[in-house]
């Protein structure tokens, strides 16, 4: 079983290695003949207003406060899932209020117009 | 011989990692260092072949938790200064209990039996844990459903208090 995790590994040093080689290589092989033009942060673009290093509107917390807690609710549902065929009626209803109780925060986060953009 | 070296690894860049939380004076390279020492937790769990604990460390704390601090320090006023202190005036205290409570630590744990099991994981534990979720555990499953409703209800209430 574990030996199949080498796969992923080996998957994710070569995913970690390929970028790491292309800058290197790109490093090793480039002139270096810079000027402003060329150093600026946008060669062709328009330059950001004011620092980059700004405090986010409250608002995307929400979001991401109701995805972790949706993202939670996958994760008890999916041993539940696997288990279906073995469980009776009683589980499905089980599942059924744990689903139904997170459905009233649904409906409550829209209700109130958490999900809209002010 | 592979494993040992793996976890060692492993280890070393969970320990890493979480040096470099406490240390970077920028809050927001902190979060992401952060989720390098979570993934590595991950690794762990996969070296110990619990599988779904790994799945769920990377779906829940690298993919939810993660974001919501990354998020947090976004959001909050003077967080994202580049330069920060990691200490205030009160690390000194911070230092003694800190060094109290990790020789606690060793005298409890170097006490402590540490039983290992021989047989082998089973393959396929997540039935398991489905099955146990709606009969032993029912009551903890649904109030963990209550818990992420009143987490929500609360988040929307304090967003909507600011406007």
């Amino acid at each position: 079983m574990l030996s199949k995790y080498g796969f992923i590994g080996i998957l994710a040093v070569v995913a970690f290695g390929f970028p790491v080689l292309g800058l290197v290589v790109a490093w090793l092989l480039s002139p270096k003949k810079p000027n402003p033009i060329k150093q600026s942060t946008y060669e062709c673009g328009v330059e950001t207003i004011g620092d980059t290093w700004v405090q986010f509107r409250a608002q995307y917390y929400l979001f991401a406060l109701v995805f972790v807690v949706f993202d939670i609710e996958t994760v008890f549902l999916y041993p539940w899932a696997v288990a279906y065929g073995q469980l009776g009626l009683f589980a499905l209803v089980e599942a059924a209020l744990f689903v139904l109780i997170l459905f009233a925060g649904l409906v409550y986060a829209w209700r109130k117009g958490a999900l809209e953009w002010q | 011989m592979l494993l040992p070296i793996l976890f060692i690894f492993f280890s070393i860049a969970v320990l890493g990692f979480a040096l470099l939380v406490v240390t970077t004076r920028n809050m927001f390279h902190a979060a992401l260092f952060l989720v390098g020492a979570l993934f590595g937790v991950a690794a762990l769990y996969i070296l110990l072949e619990a599988e779904f604990l790994a799945v769920v460390q990377i779906l829940i704390y690298v993919g939810a938790i993660a974001t919501l601090i990354v998020f947090a320090i976004m959001l909050s006023r003077n967080m994202m200064r580049r330069d920060i202190r990691a200490a205030n005036d009160q690390w000194v205290e911070g230092a003694v209990a800190a060094v109290l409570l990790f020789a606690l630590l060793v005298l409890v744990l170097s006490r402590a039996s540490w039983p290992t099991v021989t047989a082998a994981a089973p393959p396929d534990a997540i039935p398991g844990i489905g099955k146990a979720l709606v009969s032993d555990y029912v009551i903890p499953f649904e109030v963990a459903s209550v818990l992420l409703l009143v987490g929500m209800v609360g988040a929307i209430i304090i967003a909507r208090e600011r406007e």
